[in-house]
């Protein structure tokens, strides 16, 4: 699933937009970056409702190319300048990130913890 | 190839600086992004564990062809049971680095499991240090 169609389903913004061709299959939920770290993103979606520039540090270390931050947090223009140094688009959406994984599932989208 | 970096304990906006100019320069030297990943986790994880825990530190590595040496060395309040320390779950992380998504108990052993050797020493009430080795 490509970034546009992402942002359509989970009813966002794009703030940056990176890699817009490339196709995600997998995705991981959570605001604990040690459990991000724990796993091989690559191809990966991160939904969160961390929303700090260490959310997007992690991201680069997990290879991780897409975020979505959940229930409207405001994403500074510190975090969008090291999304787009390390090329990480961001979605940014009102929906709940409950809402969010649900509407990633069922359009299918694995979870990357099987 | 040796670089060498300075952390400072307590700049939260700043973790993972350090880190990330080590991965830009392992991009270019080719080094697969499997191996890659796991250096830049293990490294931004006790980067965080810098920031987080002592008053400043020192990240020095060593760029070897076929395998990456790192030291990192902080002045700080030392680790009490080091065997308890790299238990999952445990930590003594404050609620400010519980807010920046880390505290967790699980950075350590997210080290652990990302390099070849690991070693953690530390003098309570002078400072930690670390030493890892990933080969390529």
């Amino acid at each position: 699933m490509n970034l546009h169609k992402i942002n359509e389903l989970v009813k966002g913004t794009i703030l940056q937009e990176c890699n817009p061709v490339h196709s995600y299959t997998h995705s991981f939920a959570s605001d604990l970056m040690s459990d991000v770290l724990r796993f091989h993103m690559e191809n990966s979606i991160l939904v969160t409702g961390l929303c700090t520039v260490q959310a997007i540090r992690t991201a680069e270390m997990s290879n991780i190319s897409c975020i979505i931050f959940a229930r409207d947090k405001k994403v500074s223009a510190e975090m969008l300048e090291l999304a787009c140094e390390n090329h990480i688009s961001i979605i940014a959406t009102p929906t709940s990130l409950f809402e969010i994984v649900g509407l990633l599932y069922t359009n299918g989208i694995k979870p990357v913890y099987e | 190839m040796k670089l060498q970096y300075e952390i400072q304990g307590g700049d939260f906006s700043a973790a993972g600086r350090a880190s990330s100019e080590v991965k830009k320069t392992l991009k270019q030297l080719n080094i697969s992004p499997q191996v890659i990943r796991k250096i830049s986790v293990a490294l931004y994880e006790a980067e965080v564990n810098v920031v987080a825990h002592a008053f400043k530190g020192d990240m020095k590595v060593d760029i070897n062809p076929d395998r990456i040496f790192v030291k990192i060395e902080d002045e700080g309040p030392g680790i009490k049971d080091i065997a308890k320390a790299m238990e999952e779950g445990f930590s003594t992380a404050t609620d400010e680095v519980r807010q920046m998504g880390f505290g967790a108990g699980m950075g350590l052993p997210n080290i652990k499991r990302n390099t070849d050797e690991m070693r953690l020493t530390s003098v309570m009430g002078e400072g930690t240090t670390l030493e890892m080795m990933v080969k390529f």
